[in-house]
């Protein structure tokens, strides 16, 4: 494949044909902030955290799917970006029921890091404060659709790594929700492997081990990528 | 078949026909006013008075003058067509003795009025005058010969070259230039392509292309099947709503006919060109408008948007090239290939060629369908066509574009009617709603009708749009419920612009549009609503009350 340059916040980097903007500036140290990115599954662009000016377009180019260019002119990190990464942020507080007092995943949380380092001390937003349940009918796992930021990370390793295809979306707008099978109660379902991947996936506490209490849980994603590793490159020691 | 056999069949179709023909408008507008029973009394009473050698009661599809329906046009009686209105079905005996020149109390119409004599028939030819379940009468007009020049006298790549030169932009909003889209799907590289027609109109108070597909539904065919040639395709899918079944129905009609005659399917005029067109049937989601998700709901998927590029030309349906256009679109192609791409171009302005068909709605005497020249002023829309507002009412505003659009103020009136002049005021051309506003009308409450649509018609998949619609559309209710403050109108701004350069498709992209418009026009109207912000700024000593505080 052939190689192109091109430029990420004023250096000059190398990188070969076909990777996207992500890739190329994950390799070169630059990070940008993701959410419903997860290696190992194809990208959605659904978070928008991850939005990149490229110079010559109008328009923000999600960096997790745009593939690279030759002289291609990106900025990752200007203060138009970081005050819409933030906006984003508080939008997606104030859309449902995160407390992390009380949150499985509190100090091992996406959401959380992410809000700490954009400085995110506050949201002037008005909390919807909307009524959801809590999914709990499962042997082993259970779902919290208060903490869920709908990133479908969950739905992408269940169909794509594992082949259940037991989580998916249902509704829309404001009330789109993660379902299992036909809508139906987690424990109810007949086609989940009980596999666990989707709770290694999740970025928040949405879907969390039962058992586990506040600030308990870590995600392994790690064993995610032992997996995808394993497949792909048929490489089987970590 | 060949073009002689089809010459021969217009022929005896058209020797069968009567001197007088009644002409009833049976689009969806005016069978909802009984047009069905109208047309059943109109051929029982020309039964019963024995007129069954000369009258004809013919089944035709939407005349346009929707607010004055159901309509009855006749021909053959005068050199002038004559238009019945408000029709009830037991005005029928009356209308059938008129035509020996009895007297009639039933409402006429005046051809000449400028809501038709203004208008640039060229999309809309046909309607009102075809009866669009029968293939006879759209070939009797000259159809299908477009595609048979096409097939018999063109290269694909000429074909592309005629609507390059007519100028033609995409009818579905975006006003995409429809050769430059047809060139590079044609160019993709691949086996297997597709067209794709988009039916699903969604926006509030828009019935364009329902009332194509209703009246004149083998002229979206054709146009398809031209741009199958094209491009290469073989298989064409009509997306439609499934709340337009009238369409789907003389659809599936129409296909079922074009099929039997040779005009569809293999072999087309016994070329070696194939074509088939499948109906696809929305369920009821306006994302699906936007062609990713489109194309994801034909693939039997949830109806999301997908990041572009890759765009459709490249990659659409099932990774393939994809050719997607809107119904008017089509619409166009036959009569650009018939009458030439520069005839087209000799019509509307610079960068907006040919006519436009606008749904006419709201504070408005007219209401209805129109097709107008591009470029055409919007006073002569609203003012001559439409009849400005009703009861002594005066116009304060026109809203272009659905909930992607925004809303021109009076002032701007003189502005002619293209895709960039409306862009410059804030608005866009979109798939061609028009809803007229009188004084009465207040902003605000508009703009929280557009956002709540956009609300609740967001797809949930990424953040800006799900997230802050939501919020958009609580700031409005906060300020429209008199109990926002000055903060709020801030925050609102802030997400306008947000929403609009973050979100992942064109329905979140667009969704501030009708705020943001309101907000530079009309933002008088939002501060009146503004309450004092008990955490704001306090207010200096000057201009405190001059009163003596006592106890």
């Amino acid at each position: 494949m052939a190689a192109k340059t091109l430029i990420i916040d004023g250096k000059a980097v190398s990188a070969e044909e076909g990777a996207t903007v992500l890739q190329v500036a994950r390799d070169n140290n630059v990070a940008i902030p993701t959410l419903c990115h997860l290696e190992g599954v194809y990208d959605v662009g659904a978070c928008r955290l991850c939005l990149v000016e490229v110079a010559g377009s109008t328009k923000l180019q999600p960096a997790c799917t745009t593939k690279i260019s030759e002289g291609m002119n990106i900025q990752t990190n200007s203060d138009r970006l970081r005050k819409y990464r933030r906006l984003t942020l508080e939008l997606l507080f104030a859309e449902r029921n995160h407390v992390c007092a009380v949150c499985v995943s509190n100090g091992h949380c996406e959401l959380q890091t992410l809000a700490y380092s954009l400085g995110l001390d506050h949201v002037r937003y008005d909390y919807v404060f909307p009524k959801w349940k809590v999914d709990v009918t499962h042997r082993l796992f259970g779902m919290d659709h208060n903490r869920c930021i709908l990133c479908t990370r969950c739905v992408r390793v269940c169909w794509h790594i594992e082949g259940a295809g037991t989580k998916n979306v249902a509704g829309r707008g404001a009330t789109a929700r993660i379902i299992s099978d036909l809508d139906q109660p987690w424990g109810d379902s007949e086609s989940c492997t009980e596999c666990g991947k989707c709770v290694m996936a999740c970025p928040t506490g949405a879907l969390f081990h039962k058992g586990a209490t506040a600030g308990e849980m870590e995600h392994d994603r790690d064993k995610l990528e032992f997996i995808v590793n394993a497949r792909e490159k048929q490489q089987w020691l970590p | 078949m060949q073009l002689d056999d089809l010459k021969a069949l217009v022929a005896k179709h058209i020797g069968a026909r009567k001197k007088i023909v009644l002409r009833t408008c049976m689009s969806a507008g005016c069978m909802s006013s009984q047009a069905d029973v109208i047309k059943r009394n109109l051929e029982a009473e020309v039964k019963a008075q024995g007129r069954e050698a000369e009258v004809e009661v013919r089944r035709v599809g939407c005349m346009g003058f929707c607010g004055q329906g159901p309509l009855i046009g006749v021909d053959g009686l005068s050199a002038k067509e004559k238009l019945f209105e408000f029709v009830k079905p037991t005005d029928a005996p009356a209308i059938v003795a008129s035509l020996q020149g009895a007297a009639c109390d039933v409402q006429v119409g005046n051809p000449d009025h400028p809501f038709f004599a203004r208008q640039m028939r060229i999309v809309r030819a046909n309607g009102g005058i075809v009866d669009p379940e029968r293939i006879e009468d759209y070939l009797a007009v000259g159809g299908y010969q477009a595609l048979h020049q096409v097939l018999t006298e063109m290269q694909p790549s000429e074909v592309v070259d005629e609507i390059t030169t007519s100028g033609l932009r995409g009818r579905g909003g975006a006003g995409f230039p429809t050769g430059l889209k047809w060139g590079t799907v044609a160019k993709s590289a691949g086996a297997k392509k597709y067209v794709v027609c988009n039916g699903d109109e969604g926006d509030p108070g828009a019935f364009m292309d329902r009332s194509v597909l209703e009246s004149d539904p083998h002229i979206v065919l054709e146009g398809m099947a031209i741009a199958a040639y094209a491009v290469g395709a073989d298989q064409g899918f009509l997306y439609v709503r499934a709340e337009y079944p009238l369409a789907i129905s003389r659809l599936q009609t129409a296909i079922k006919q074009a099929k039997a005659l040779g005009l569809l399917g293999g072999g087309i005029f016994e070329s070696p060109f194939n074509f088939n067109i499948d109906i696809r049937i929305g369920a009821g989601a306006f994302v699906c408008g936007e062609e990713t998700a489109l194309m994801a709901s034909v693939e039997g998927k949830r109806g999301t948007p997908r990041p572009r590029p890759p765009f459709p030309a490249e990659s659409g349906l099932w990774g393939c090239p994809t050719l997607i256009n809107n119904v008017e679109t089509f619409a166009n192609i036959t009569a650009i290939i018939n009458r030439g791409g520069a005839w087209y171009a000799g019509i509307g302005t610079e960068k907006s060629k040919g006519t436009k068909v606008f749904a006419l709605t709201g504070k408005i005497k007219n209401n209805g369908l129109i097709e107008v020249p591009m470029g055409i002023p919007l006073r002569q829309i609203v003012e001559e066509m439409g009849g400005g507002a009703p009861a002594g009412g005066h116009i304060k505003s026109v809203q272009t574009g659905g909930p992607s659009g925004g809303c021109i103020p009076a002032a701007y009136l003189d502005t002619p009617v293209d895709y960039e002049s409306l862009t410059k005021l804030g608005s866009i051309m979109g798939s061609g709603g028009m809803v007229v506003m009188d004084d009465a009308t207040n902003m605000v409450e508009i703009a929280k009708f557009y956002m709540e649509f956009c609300m609740e018609e967001s797809c949930g998949k990424c953040i800006p749009c799900r997230a802050g619609t939501a919020q958009m559309f609580h700031l409005l209710e906060k300020i429209t419920q008199r109990r926002g403050t000055a903060r709020d109108l801030a925050k609102l701004e802030e997400l306008c612009d947000m929403v609009r350069h973050t979100s992942l498709c064109g329905l979140g992209q667009t969704a501030p549009n009708p705020v943001a418009s309101t907000l530079k026009f009309f933002r008088s109207e939002y501060e009146a609503l503004l309450q004092p912000d008990p955490f704001g700024p306090r207010p200096s000593v000057t201009t405190q009350s001059a009163e003596p505080v006592t106890l």
